[in-house]
C-alpha cells in the first residue's frame, strides 16, 4: 500500500498509509483463494465474512461488499486502519505461507472509505420496542453494543465523560493513523441508527448505575469505560516537570489540538529530546506525535527486545523509518532534575533476558554495572494502564483482583441487567476485541430482555445482500421491524 | 462559545460532515452572573441533574468553546430547586480572562462535566475552622454550610487583599458561628494572612476537631504548618493542572506522603499534613511560558473568527 515518504510525513499530521486505489484493491482481491473454510474469518474477532466481501468486490458490487463487512463490523474504515491484522485475519491466511497474506485490513479500509466517500448510509426505520438501554463510554465497546441494540429496536443512550465521543479512537490514536473525519463519519452512522450520544457526562458522579436502573428507567446498562488510568513506575523523579503519561500527551494533542497552540488553548510544552518508556501502540503514537510536533530526538526505552514489542508491526516499522532511536533491553532507574524542578536526564540500566515468567516471555533482568545516563528533557510513560476507579468507587459492582470489572462469559456483571466489556474487563487490548465484546454484551442484553432476532439480523446467508442495510436484511420477512424511511 | 464548526479541522476531505462534536449537546446555558470585583465573578449554570448530584468539595471541568482548554473549577454552590450550579472564577490567565469577557447570561458553555472528584468528607466534627483565601473563598462556602447543617460549630476564616474584594460576607455569616475576615492591608477585619485568623481561633478554642483550608497552595501550606504543632487534622483541596478530570491522563498527580495520587479521582481533598506542597507548586509552573504566550496572544486578537456570534 502506498505510504507517505518518511521524510515528508514526520512534518505533517496527514495519514501515513494512503490506502489502496481501486486497481490495487482489485489486484489484492484476486490474490484471495476464497477458501471454503476461511481461516481469516476465524482469525477475526468479529468474524467478518472476508471471502464473501472479497467476492463482491471482484463482482464490482462495492456496496454489497460494504453491507457484508458492516454486518459484523460497523467501523470498517477504523478497524481496517488500526487492527493488528498480522495477529488476526492476515496472520492465519494461507497465502501468507509463501507470499504476503491477503491485505484484508487494507481491503476493509478501502470498503469503509468508499462508503464515506459515497455517503452510503440511509436512515433505516427501526420499529422501537419498549426497552431503554444506557451505555457508559463511547469507545468501540460501547458503540458496538449501542449499534446492535439500536438495530434491535431499543432506545439507546450513550454517555461519554469527555466532550467528544470515540474513546481511545478520539483521544489516543493520532490523526496520521486515524483521521478524525473517519471517526466522525463512522460515529455518524450510529447516530443515524437513532442512538443518542450524550457527552460531558461522567457516570458514577453525575448519576450512578443504580440510578440508571432505578429512577432513570433503563432496562439494562452496558459499561465500556476502557482501562484508561496510566501507570507510572515509582522511580525517583517522576513528578518533575516534563514527566507525563502518553495518555496525557496524546489527549493534549489529539482531543485538545495542542499542536496548534495558541490558536487552540491547550499547551503541551514539548521537549527537545524525548524519552518514551514502553514499546506498545501507545508508545509508538507518543513518539511519532512528538516527532511531528518538532522534537529533535526521540528515544524509545524498552526493557525487552524488538521481538517482544507489543506494537503493531506496521507502526513499529513506521516509527523506525521516521527516526526513532530504539533502546531495547533498557530500563529506567531514575529521572534526574535540572535543579529547577524540570527533567534534565534519565539514568537507565541495560537488561538481559533471563528465565521465562508466567506470561511465557523471558523475564528481563538488569545487567550489573551497566547503568548509564542520557540527556532528555521530557519523559513519557507508555507502560500500560490500570482500571479506572470511578465506577468501582460509586457502585456495588464486583471487581476482580486487578480492579477490572468482573464478568461471566456472557459479560454479565455482578449486578442484574448490567453488562460490561472492552478494556474495562480485559485490561488494555485492541479496538476489534473491544468491539467484539460490545457485540457479545448486546447479545446477552437482548437475551436478558427477551428480544429474539439476533441471528437472523446479523448473519443472513451470503446471497441476498442486495437489500441489506447495516447488515439488516430488509427482505427478511420475519424481521418485519425494519423498513426504509 | 457554543457555535457550530468542526472541533478539529482534518487535512483533506471535502465531504460535508453529518455530525460534529458538540452538536449533540445543547450546551450549558449561563443563567446568572455577578461580578465581585474586577477579577472575580460568579456564574450560575443551568444543569439540574448536576445541581442534584453535586456535593461540597467537588468540581467541574469547563470547556468554554471548541478551541478552549478544559479547566477545572470548584462547585461553589448549587441550588437543587432552581437547578443551577454556581462557579466563582478568578481571571488569572487566558482562559479565565476570556470567560470573564464572554460568559454572560444567554450564552452557553460548550462543555461542562462533573461533579468530579470525591465529595468532601463532612465528618462528625463538633468544632471546625473553615478557611478560604483567594480562589478558595467561594469553594469553602458549601463545606462550611455542610458542617453547619451537620450540627458543628463553624468558625469561618476568609482572607482578601482589601475590603473592596470581599464577597459573600452575608452568606458566610449565615452558616458560621464566628467569622474572621482577614485583609492584607487591614482595611477590614484583622490585618494579616488567614494564618493569623487561625491562630486567633485556636487560641480562643482549645477543642477544634478539624480544619479545612482552600486557597492557593502557598496559603494551604501555611495553614497546614500552623495547625501541625497543635495536631489538628487539616484537610486541604488541591488544584493541580488537569486535563480530563476522569483519571485517564495522570496530569493531576500529587505527592501525598510517599504515595502518588491522582487529585481528580483520589481527591481533590487530602490531609494537609501529608501533602508535598513544594512539589505541587513546582508542577503548577509547568506551562508558565505557554500561559504568558496564551494571554498575550489573546489580548492581541481578542476576537477570533466565529466568536462574533456569541
Ligand atoms: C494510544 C493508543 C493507541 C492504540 N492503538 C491501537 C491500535 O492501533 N490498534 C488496536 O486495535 N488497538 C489500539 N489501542 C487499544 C484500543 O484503543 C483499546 O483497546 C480500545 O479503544 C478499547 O475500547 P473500549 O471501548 O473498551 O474503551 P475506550 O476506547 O477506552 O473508551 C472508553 C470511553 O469511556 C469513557 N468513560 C470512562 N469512564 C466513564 C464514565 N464513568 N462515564 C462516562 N464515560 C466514561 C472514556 O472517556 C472513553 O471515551 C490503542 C490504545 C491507545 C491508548
Ligand atoms: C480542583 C480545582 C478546582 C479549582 N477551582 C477554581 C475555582 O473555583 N475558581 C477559579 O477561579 N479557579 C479554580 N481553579 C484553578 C483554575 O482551574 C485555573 O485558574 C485555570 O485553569 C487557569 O486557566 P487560565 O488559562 O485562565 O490561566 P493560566 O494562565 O493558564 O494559568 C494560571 C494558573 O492556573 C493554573 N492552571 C492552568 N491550567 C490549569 C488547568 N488546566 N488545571 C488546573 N490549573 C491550571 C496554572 O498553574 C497557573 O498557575 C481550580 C483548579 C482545580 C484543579
Ligand atoms: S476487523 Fe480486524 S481482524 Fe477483522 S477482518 Fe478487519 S482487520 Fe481483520
Ligand atoms: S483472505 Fe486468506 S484465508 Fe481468507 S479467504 Fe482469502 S485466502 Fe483464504
Ligand atoms: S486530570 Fe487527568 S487524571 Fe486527573
Amino acid at each position: 500500500m502506498p505510504v507517505q515518504a518518511p521524510e515528508a510525513r514526520v512534518a505533517n499530521f496527514d495519514e501515513v498509509a494512503l490506502g489502496f486505489d481501486l486497481d490495487n484493491a482489485l489486484v489484492e482481491c484476486e490474490r484471495c483463494l476464497i477458501c471454503p473454510e476461511p481461516a481469516c474469518v476465524a482469525g477475526c474477532p468479529v468474524g467478518i465474512d472476508i471471502p464473501g466481501f472479497i467476492c463482491k468486490m471482484i463482482d464490482g458490487d462495492h456496496r454489497g461488499a460494504y453491507d457484508i463487512v458492516t454486518e459484523a463490523n460497523f467501523l470498517p474504515a477504523i478497524c481496517g486502519r488500526v487492527c493488528p491484522q498480522e495477529d488476526q485475519c492476515e496472520g492465519v491466511c494461507p497465502v501468507g505461507d509463501t507470499l504476503k497474506p491477503v491485505a484484508v485490513g487494507r481491503l476493509e479500509r478501502w470498503v469503509g472509505d468508499r462508503a464515506i466517500e459515497e455517503g452510503w448510509r440511509k436512515r433505516p426505520y427501526i420499529e422501537p420496542n419498549d426497552f431503554r438501554v444506557g451505555i457508559i463510554g463511547s469507545g468501540p465497546a460501547g458503540m458496538a453494543c449501542a449499534a446492535d441494540l439500536a438495530k434491535a429496536g431499543c432506545a439507546v443512550t450513550v454517555y461519554e465523560a469527555l466532550h467528544a465521543p470515540g474513546g481511545v479512537l478520539r483521544y489516543g490514536i493520532p490523526e496520521f493513523r486515524l483521521p478524525n473525519q473517519v471517526i466522525d463519519e463512522e460515529i455518524g452512522n450510529l447516530i443515524d441508527l437513532g442512538i443518542e450520544i450524550k457527552c460531558n457526562t461522567l457516570v458514577g458522579r453525575l448519576f450512578t448505575i443504580e440510578q440508571m436502573l432505578g429512577e432513570m428507567g433503563y432496562d439494562a446498562v452496558f459499561i465500556g469505560t476502557g482501562a484508561g488510568s496510566p501507570k507510572f513506575m515509582n522511580i525517583p523523579g517522576e513528578t518533575l516537570n516534563g514527566v507525563l503519561s502518553a495518555n496525557e500527551l496524546l489527549t493534549r494533542c489529539n482531543l485538545m489540538v495542542a499542536g496548534r497552540f495558541p490558536d487552540y488553548d491547550t499547551p503541551l510544552h514539548l521537549g527537545r529530546k524525548i524519552a518514551v518508556i514502553g514499546s506498545g501502540n501507545t508508545a509508538m503514537d507518543a513518539m511519532r506525535v512528538s516527532l511531528r510536533l518538532g522534537a529533535e530526538k526521540v528515544h524509545c526505552v524498552y526493557r525487552r527486545t524488538e521481538g517482544e514489542s507489543p506494537a503493531r508491526v506496521e507502526e513499529l516499522h513506521h516509527a523506525q523509518e521516521e527516526g526513532v532511536d530504539f533502546q531495547w533491553l533498557t530500563a529506567p532507574v531514575e529521572i534526574l532534575d535540572d535543579g529547577d524542578g524540570n527533567v534534565r536526564a534519565m539514568r537507565c540500566v541495560r537488561m538481559e533476558l533471563g528465565e521465562p515468567d508466567e506470561s511465557g516471555r523471558r523475564r528481563p533482568v538488569p545487567v550489573e554495572g551497566s547503568e548509564f545516563e542520557f540527556e532528555t528533557d521530557m519523559v513519557v510513560y507508555a507502560i500500560g494502564t490500570n482500571a479506572n476507579p470511578i465506577l468501582g468507587q460509586t457502585s456495588k459492582l464486583k471487581l476482580n483482583k486487578w480492579h477490572y470489572i468482573d464478568t461471566d462469559e456472557n459479560l454479565a456483571t455482578s449486578m442484574a441487567g448490567v453488562y460490561a466489556g472492552g478494556d474495562i474487563v480485559t485490561g488494555a487490548a485492541t479496538v476489534i476485541l473491544a468491539l467484539g465484546a460490545g457485540r457479545r454484551a448486546a447479545r446477552s442484553i437482548k437475551e436478558y430482555l427477551g428480544i429474539r432476532d439476533s441471528d437472523i439480523v446479523y448473519r443472513p446467508e451470503r446471497s441476498g445482500h442486495e437489500g441489506a442495510l447495516f447488515g439488516i436484511d430488509m427482505a427478511e420477512r420475519n424481521f418485519a421491524r425494519v423498513h426504509i424511511a | 462559545m457554543h457555535r457550530q464548526g468542526p472541533n478539529t479541522e482534518t487535512g483533506g476531505g471535502t465531504q460535508p460532515r453529518k455530525w460534529r462534536p458538540g452538536e449533540l449537546d445543547a450546551g450549558f446555558p449561563i443563567v446568572g452572573r455577578e461580578d465581585f470585583s474586577d477579577t472575580t465573578f460568579r456564574l450560575d449554570i443551568d444543569h439540574p441533574v448536576m445541581a442534584k448530584a453535586a456535593r461540597p468539595g467537588q468540581f467541574v471541568i469547563v470547556v468554554m468553546h471548541d478551541h478552549s482548554e478544559r479547566i477545572p473549577l470548584t462547585i461553589a454552590d448549587f441550588d437543587r430547586d432552581k437547578g443551577t450550579v454556581t462557579l466563582v472564577v478568578q481571571a488569572v490567565g487566558k482562559s479565565t480572562c476570556e470567560m470573564q469577557q464572554l460568559c454572560h447570561p444567554g450564552v452557553a458553555l460548550y462543555g461542562m462535566v462533573g461533579p468530579m472528584g470525591l465529595p468532601s468528607h463532612v465528618s462528625g466534627a463538633k468544632k471546625v475552622i473553615c478557611i478560604g483565601g483567594g480562589l478558595g473563598v467561594a469553594p469553602i462556602f458549601p463545606q462550611a454550610r455542610a458542617f453547619k447543617e451537620g450540627g458543628a460549630y463553624v468558625i469561618g476564616v476568609v482572607g482578601f487583599r482589601n475590603r473592596d474584594l470581599i464577597f459573600w460576607e452575608d452568606k458566610f455569616r449565615q452558616c458560621c458561628d464566628e467569622l474572621i475576615i482577614c485583609t492584607d492591608d487591614g482595611s477590614a477585619g484583622i490585618k494579616g494572612l488567614v494564618t493569623k485568623g487561625i491562630e486567633q481561633a485556636i487560641e480562643q478554642h482549645s477543642d477544634i476537631d478539624e480544619v479545612i483550608a482552600i486557597g492557593p497552595p502557598i496559603m494551604m501550606k501555611a495553614c497546614a504548618e500552623t495547625t501541625r504543632p497543635h495536631g489538628i487534622k487539616t484537610v486541604v483541596s488541591l488544584n493541580p493542572i488537569m486535563v480530563d478530570g476522569t483519571g485517564m491522563c495522570g496530569g493531576c498527580r500529587v505527592k501525598i506522603g510517599d504515595r502518588i495520587m491522582f487529585a481528580c479521582v483520589d481527591g481533590p481533598d487530602f490531609d494537609g499534613h501529608d501533602v508535598d506542597f513544594d512539589d505541587l507548586m513546582n508542577r503548577l509552573r509547568r506551562f508558565k511560558e505557554e500561559e504568558h504566550l496564551a494571554l498575550a496572544h489573546w489580548k492581541e486578537n481578542c476576537r477570533r473568527p466565529g466568536q462574533e456570534r456569541s
